[in-house]
C-alpha cells in the first residue's frame, strides 16, 4: 500500500501552463478525487502520477521514492481510462491477464488471479468474450478487473464513469466504492462531475486553471468553501451569488442589493466590517432558503419573485429572480407556489457566505 | 419507408449507372479474354469483312496460351515478378509499418515536415526518378539483376505504405498503448502485442497495394533490366511479343489476363480487410 507526495508539481505544454504548483498528499488507503472543469489540469496531474506525461518541474514520490523518471511499468499503478481502453483482439481473459504475462507470472497464478478478480467484480460468464461483445458496464467491469488483479500500490481513475448512462453510473459508483473499501488500494480519481467527487472522495481537491483551489473532505468543502469557484463548483443545484453593497448603520452591517436589504450575520459582522460601502458577494445555498410569511418583516429575509417552479418529488426548486439576481430555492414538497407569484424567502444566517467580488475568496 | 415512385428513381439513378460503370471496368477483362481464345484467323480479319465479329468468337482456341507458354519466357517472367514484387513489399511494409508508428506516435520536433516530406517524395514521378536512379544502380552494379527493381521499388512504395500506416496507427486510441504500458509492456512490446494486432487490416491493405504496385510496374522494370531472363511479366510481354510492328495480339492478352490473376487473388482473398484498410474503420 502506498503514500503518493506531489511536491511543487508543474506542467508546461508548448505556450501553455496545463498544471501549476500542485502540491498534494495522498495517504495509504485513501481515496482521492480531483474535481475540476475541463482543461482544469487534472488529468494531466493524474497522468503525471502515472508516467505517462514528463514532469516539468516538481516531483512525484510513491512511498517516499521519487519516480518521476521511472517508466509507468515501474511504478507498480494501474489505471482505469474513461474509454475503457481494452484491448480489442483479446478475450476478457486476455485482457486481464495481460499485465500479469508482461509481468512474468506463472499460468496457475495468472488463472487463480484472473478468476479471482472475475469472481468479484462479477463477470466471470464473460470471461471468453471480446470487448466488442460487452456492454459499457460489462467493459467497465472488466477494465476495472485488469487494474485489481495485478494488486497494485496505487489505482488511478482518469473519468472512468464518464461514458457510461446516467443509471448504471450511479450503480456503478456505489460497486466503485465497495470495492475501494474492500482492496483498500490508495486512489486517484478524477472527474468533472461533482457529484461523484462528493461521494466517493475521503478528499476532494477542486482544480481550477491547473491550481489547486481548495482540498478537504467532502462536507468541508461544501460547508466551507474557500473561494466562489469552489462554493459555485461544489452542490447541485449550485449555489446563489447576489452582488451585494455593505452599509453601515450604528453597529449592524447590512448588505444591500435592489430589491434586497438583509442584515449581515454577527459571526460575519467583524470580517466585514472593513468592506463597508463596497461590494461583495452574498453566496446563499438554495437549501438554506424557506418561504417565510410574507408579511413577517425580518433580518433574514427578502421578496422574491417566482418564475419557474420544478416539481422534482421529493424537493421542489423555485428559480426566482430577486431585484436582477436568480435565485434557487430548495423546498420542501408541500410548498404551493407558482409562476410569477411573489414569495418572501429567508434564509440561515449561519449559512449564509461573502466572497469578496475582486479577489473572489470567502470572507 | 419506401417512397411512391422511389422504385424507378433508384433504377434511373442508381442501378443503371452502376450497371455502365460495372460495363465499362470489367469490358477490358473480356476483351482481353475474347483476344486470347480467338483464333489468328479471325483476330486479322478486317472490319467490312462479312464474318467480321468482334465482340465474340465462334471457334475459340488454346492456340495462344500454349505459345505463350511454351515459346517465351512467360513462366520465368511470372517467377521474376512474384519474387520481386514480394521482397519489394516485405522490405515496404517493414519499413513503412515502423515509420508511420513512429510518426503517428512520437512527438519530436519536426515529425509533421517529416511526414509532409516523406509524402512529397512519393508525389516525384518516376520517369524523372528513374534516371538518376539508373546511374546508383550502375555505380552499384546491381543492373540487370532482379535487386535492381527490389531496391528501388521501395522508392515510391515505403512512402505510401508510411502514409497509409500513419493514418490507421493514428485512429487507434492512444490508451490502448497507455494502458499496455502501465500494465507492464515496454514500448516495442505494446506495439508488438497490441497495436500491430489492431492494425492487422491496415498492414493487409498496405501490403496489398505495395504487392499490386510493384506487379504492375512498367518503368523501372525496362530500365534497369534488360536480358530476357531477368524481365518481369508487363515489361517480357510488350517486349517479346511486340516485334517491331507486329503485335501478337493472342498472346498479349492471354500474357495480360494470366499476369493479372494473382493480383486478382490477392485481393479477393484480403478485400474484406483491404476496404476496412482504406476506409479505417477499427471494430472496437
Amino acid at each position: 500500500m502506498a503514500r503518493v507526495l506531489l511536491k511543487q508539481l508543474n506542467k508546461k505544454f508548448d505556450g501553455t501552463h496545463a498544471v501549476k504548483d500542485v502540491n498534494l498528499e495522498i495517504r495509504d488507503h485513501e481515496f482521492v478525487v480531483l474535481v475540476g472543469p475541463s482543461g482544469c489540469g487534472k488529468t494531466t496531474t493524474l497522468r503525471m502520477v502515472a508516467g505517462l506525461e514528463d514532469i516539468t518541474s516538481g516531483e512525484v514520490s510513491i512511498d517516499g521514492r521519487v519516480v518521476n523518471n521511472l517508466a509507468p511499468m515501474d511504478r507498480d499503478i494501474a489505471m482505469v481510462f474513461q474509454n475503457y481502453a481494452l484491448y480489442p483482439h483479446m478475450s476478457v481473459y486476455q485482457n486481464m491477464a495481460f499485465g500479469l504475462r508482461m509481468r512474468k507470472f506463472d499460468k496457475p497464478e495468472i488463472d487463480r488471479r484472473v478468476k479471482h478478480a472475475a469472481e468479484v467484480l462479477g463477470i466471470q460468464v464473460l470471461l471468453d468474450r471480446r470487448p466488442r461483445q460487452l456492454s459499457g458496464g460489462q467493459r467497465q467491469r472488466v477494465a476495472l478487473g485488469r487494474a485489481i488483479v495485478r494488486n497494485p500500490r496505487v489505482f488511478l481513475f482518469d473519468e472512468p464513469l464518464s461514458n457510461l448512462d446516467a443509471g448504471l453510473r450511479v450503480q456503478m459508483r456505489v460497486e466503485l466504492k465497495r470495492l475501494h473499501d474492500r482492496l483498500e488500494t490508495t486512489a486517484i480519481y478524477v472527474t468533472h462531475d461533482q457529484v461523484e467527487a462528493m461521494t466517493l472522495g475521503d478528499r476532494v481537491v477542486v482544480m481550477r486553471d491547473g491550481m489547486v483551489q481548495q482540498e478537504g473532505a467532502p462536507l468541508q468543502l461544501y460547508e466551507h468553501p474557500a473561494n466562489r469557484f469552489v462554493a459555485g463548483f461544489i452542490g447541485s443545484p449550485a449555489m446563489n451569488f447576489i452582488a451585494v453593497t455593505i452599509a453601515a448603520s450604528g453597529d449592524a452591517l447590512w448588505a444591500e442589493a435592489p430589491g434586497l436589504r438583509v442584515r449581515v450575520p454577527p459571526h460575519k459582522t467583524q470580517a466585514l466590517r472593513r468592506y463597508s460601502g463596497q461590494r461583495v458577494i452574498l453566496g446563499l445555498r438554495p437549501e438554506t432558503l424557506r418561504p417565510a410569511s410574507s408579511g413577517a418583516s425580518g433580518d433574514y429575509a427578502f421578496d422574491a419573485t417566482v418564475e419557474v417552479v420544478e416539481p422534482l418529488g421529493s424537493e421542489i426548486l423555485l428559480d426566482t429572480r430577486v431585484g436582477e439576481s436568480p435565485v434557487v430555492a430548495r423546498v420542501d414538497p408541500s410548498v404551493r407556489a407558482s409562476a410569477h407569484q411573489r414569495l418572501r424567502l429567508a434564509f440561515e444566517p449561519e449559512r449564509a457566505h461573502f466572497f469578496d467580488a475582486v479577489a473572489e475568496a470567502a470572507i | 419507408m419506401m417512397i411512391e415512385g422511389a422504385r424507378w428513381k433508384k433504377w434511373l439513378w442508381f442501378y443503371l449507372p452502376l450497371g455502365a460503370f460495372i460495363l465499362a471496368l470489367l469490358f477490358p477483362f473480356y476483351w482481353m479474354i475474347v483476344t486470347t481464345v480467338r483464333p489468328d484467323g479471325e483476330l486479322y480479319r478486317p472490319w467490312n469483312h462479312p464474318l467480321y465479329s468482334p465482340f465474340w468468337t465462334s471457334h475459340p482456341t488454346f492456340e495462344h496460351v500454349k505459345d505463350l507458354l511454351q515459346e517465351t519466357l512467360f513462366n520465368t517472367w511470372m517467377l521474376n515478378t512474384m519474387f520481386i514484387a514480394l521482397a519489394a513489399t516485405l522490405i515496404s511494409l517493414v519499413c513503412g509499418v515502423i515509420a508511420g508508428y513512429a510518426l503517428a506516435r512520437l512527438t519530436f520536433r519536426w515529425a509533421g515536415i517529416l511526414g509532409t516530406a516523406i509524402f512529397v517524395t512519393y508525389l516525384v514521378p518516376q520517369t524523372l526518378l528513374f534516371i538518376p536512379l539508373a546511374e546508383i544502380i550502375r555505380d552499384y552494379r546491381i543492373g540487370d539483376t532482379p535487386w535492381a527493381l527490389i531496391l528501388t521499388y521501395p522508392t515510391f512504395l515505403i512512402p505510401f505504405c508510411t502514409w497509409l500506416m500513419m493514418g490507421y496507427f493514428k485512429a487507434i486510441p492512444k490508451e490502448l498503448e497507455e494502458c499496455a504500458r502501465i500494465d507492464g509492456a515496454a514500448r516495442w512490446q505494446a506495439m508488438l502485442y497490441i497495436i500491430f494486432p489492431i492494425a492487422v487490416p491496415g498492414i493487409l491493405s498496405a501490403g496489398i497495394f505495395a504487392f499490386t504496385l510493384s506487379w504492375n510496374e512498367f518503368i523501372y522494370a525496362l530500365v534497369f533490366l534488360s536480358s530476357p531472363e531477368q524481365k518481369t511479366v508487363p515489361v517480357g510481354v510488350t517486349s517479346e511479343l511486340i516485334r517491331g510492328d507486329v503485335f501478337f495480339w493472342g498472346s498479349l492478352m492471354a500474357g495480360a489476363l494470366i499476369g493479372s490473376i494473382p493480383v486478382a487473388i490477392v485481393y479477393s482473398f484480403f478485400v474484406e480487410h483491404y476496404v476496412a484498410g482504406v476506409t479505417g474503420s477499427i471494430k472496437g
